[in-house]
């Protein structure tokens, strides 16, 4: 081959590449925009303010409401469960096996755990609906078939390899040095983990929990099988509840008219998820940045 | 229903014209010109199209070469189309109305109105429920319509002596046939109700909703009760009027198809252009749903007419009788479907 034709191929090469790489930032870009313009065809007929502040959602039936706090409240309600879950159990794990369990433990251990993050979502959902639900049935009085409990929780359990890979991945990061001079000073190993791994290891921790926090807002399959379809406005973790990304599905499944102010609906819902997600990982790029920790 | 284009309609026009494609691809193959020349088509209520869509199915089985395109622009879109003269047969769940009569009078459209089978609408509690015995027709509208919304939330604010609890509720999702159905005979209106209630197209999410939760009140379609009958509690319902049954009745294939389980009971119905019947395969597929149709009927859900009902309606379609047995626009008088056949 000779120099010519390298370049030439290089040049291709090269070409191919890039439109790769433009391929997915034009398709990310065409997503936004058709989101951008379906919801503003929605904002032309609802005022802003009755969506992000009316407290009932009902844009299906007779008397319709536009309120998507229901569906917001739901979402979180769903999504801070999970965290409740995810984030001790997360760190506890991240801790043992990065500080305490044995190599071999911990090279068994993790693979194991991460198999938990490959289930298929509807899975989980239909273990929250009838294996999870009717035994937190005997346990928590008035809970309902449809709940935001039982899903919040199997949630939880999905996402918390997401918290303990990444965790265990920074403290892992932490120089030994640090561990060493804990020691030296007569620091106990929960000492040793505790006030010097986990602060070290903190921007890498807040971005994994905040990343399986993004996660745990756009999970669909769990709640929309076991939290039941019902948007309302409520903290109490025993009724059925609807997210954001279960009315999406509800509404997409259906035979609602293109065109209409009902289909509109799923477009403005999916904008104000895609923003809450969005600013979650800009927040978890931001912690990363700034609470990095340069040991070199 | 409403005219504009609706996502599942479109879906299946694409299908369709898929379908279409490819079946033009075989004949030029084969250089069967015939076969394309024999196809039925059948439009109409969402609600009526699982039955006709089965019988077409077992009808095109042991009739190799004859196509049956099955349609759900719903009742009103396919009285459309057939007073048109777009389609050979309307599916239909509520009878024809008197607007749709005259489109099809003056495009000289004559039919034949066949009853199908009947559909029921059951209203469930949760087995360890002991307060609800029954239930009136006024209770239930207090408690579902639009007026209700946010208002109505306890079982003590439909009767005073039932408990003081959160009633959570289960229905049809505003898509599907049993919504239309339930808003209209309930509140006399359609697609009229609350909308703060767990809402599903799909039955088995209701079913599961009400059996795991002793204070929930949900409605479906009957044949999911009868396919759940250990995890629910079925409401006998009241309407007031004693001339068809007095006092509460419950639901079964008897009361629904003997019109004493009033108003959430109703025939559906599929009507036949008189003019298509002169094509033999038109003729066959209608000849064939009247007589093997029942089991097809049970299979996908709903409850088969009485035998007397069913030679009733094999008598009608022999004798080429036309027009319609509604001629009042109360779809839900009193007069039961026998009376009506007999007449």
């Amino acid at each position: 081959m000779n120099a010519r034709s390298r370049r030439v191929v290089e040049f291709i090469i090269e070409r191919a590449l890039f439109l790769c790489a433009s391929g997915t930032i034009l398709v990310t870009a065409g997503i936004i925009l058709v989101l951008l313009w379906e919801t503003l065809g929605f904002l032309r007929e609802v005022p802003i303010t009755e969506f992000l502040f009316g407290t009932v959602w009902t844009p299906l039936f007779y008397d319709k409401h536009f309120g998507v706090l229901p569906l917001v409240t739901g979402t979180l309600l769903a999504s801070a469960i999970a965290m409740a879950v995810a984030i001790p159990s997360g760190l506890i794990i991240a801790i043992y096996l990065n500080e305490y369990a044995a190599e071999p433990v911990r090279r068994t251990v993790r693979p194991v755990l991460e198999v938990l993050a490959g289930i298929p979502t509807v899975v989980y959902g239909y273990f929250a609906l009838l294996f999870v639900t009717p035994l937190l049935q005997a346990i928590v009085p008035g809970l309902a078939g449809f709940n935001a409990l039982s899903p919040g929780i199997v949630m939880g359990i999905m996402i918390l390899p997401l918290v303990s890979s990444l965790s265990e991945d920074a403290m892992r990061a932490v120089p030994n040095g640090l561990r060493e001079g804990a020691y030296a000073l007569g620091g106990t190993r929960m000492q040793t983990s505790l006030r010097v791994v986990v602060p070290a290891a903190f921007s890498g921790i807040s971005a994994a929990v905040i990343l399986a926090m993004s996660r745990a807002i756009g999970e669909t399959m769990i709640v929309l099988i076991a939290a039941g379809q019902q948007p309302r406005l409520t903290l109490d973790p025993r009724v059925p509840i609807e997210t954001m990304t279960a009315y999406i599905v509800q509404v997409s499944l259906g035979d609602t008219p293109a065109g209409t102010l009902e289909y509109r609906t799923i477009f403005a819902v999916g904008m104000l998820l895609f923003i809450c997600t969005f600013a979650l990982n800009l927040i978890s790029n931001w912690l990363r940045e700034r609470f990095r920790e340069e040991y070199a | 229903m409403s005219s504009t284009p609706r996502l599942r309609t479109q879906a299946l026009l694409f299908a369709g014209l898929i379908v279409g494609l490819s079946a033009c691809g075989d004949s030029k193959d084969t250089g069967e010109a015939g076969a394309s020349s024999r196809v039925i088509t059948a439009d109409g209520s969402s609600t009526v199209f699982p039955v006709t869509e089965a019988v077409a199915e077992e009808f095109q089985k042991a009739n190799a070469g004859t196509r049956v395109t099955v349609g759900s622009s719903g009742t009103g879109g396919g009285f459309q189309k057939f007073c048109r003269d777009e389609t050979d047969i309307s599916n239909a769940s509520r009878p024809i109305k008197a607007t749709e009569l005259e489109a099809c009078t003056k495009a000289g459209i004559d039919f034949i109105e066949l009853p199908v089978a009947y559909d029921g609408i059951a209203i469930v509690v949760h087995p360890k429920n002991t307060w609800v015995v029954s239930m009136t027709v006024a209770e239930l509208k207090k408690l579902w319509e639009p007026a209700a919304q946010g208002q109505v939330k306890r079982w003590n604010q439909i009767r005073p002596e039932w408990p003081n609890e959160e009633i959570r509720l289960f229905g049809a999702g505003t898509d599907s046939g049993t919504f239309d159905y339930f808003t209209e005979a309930i509140m006399g209106k359609e697609a009229q109700s609350r909308g703060d209630y767990t809402s599903s197209e799909d039955d088995n999410v209701i079913v599961q909703g009400v059996s795991g939760d002793q204070y929930a009140l949900g409605y479906f379609g009957y044949s999911y009760y009868e396919q759940n009958k250990d995890k629910l509690k079925l409401v006998p319902l009241d309407d007031g009027d004693d001339s068809n049954g007095a006092g509460p009745i419950a639901p079964s294939p008897e009361t629904v198809a003997g019109g004493t389980y009033r108003p959430l009971s109703r025939p559906i119905f599929v009507y036949a252009k008189v003019k298509a019947l002169q094509r033999p395969e038109v003729l066959q597929f209608v000849e064939f749903y009247l007589t093997q149709g029942v089991p097809l009927v049970r299979e996908v859900g709903y409850i088969p007419m009485t035998e007397r009902e069913q030679s009733m309606v094999r008598d009608r379609f022999n004798a080429r009788k036309t027009g319609t047995m509604y001629t009042g626009t109360d779809s839900h008088s009193q007069t039961t479907l026998e009376q009506r056949l007999t007449k």
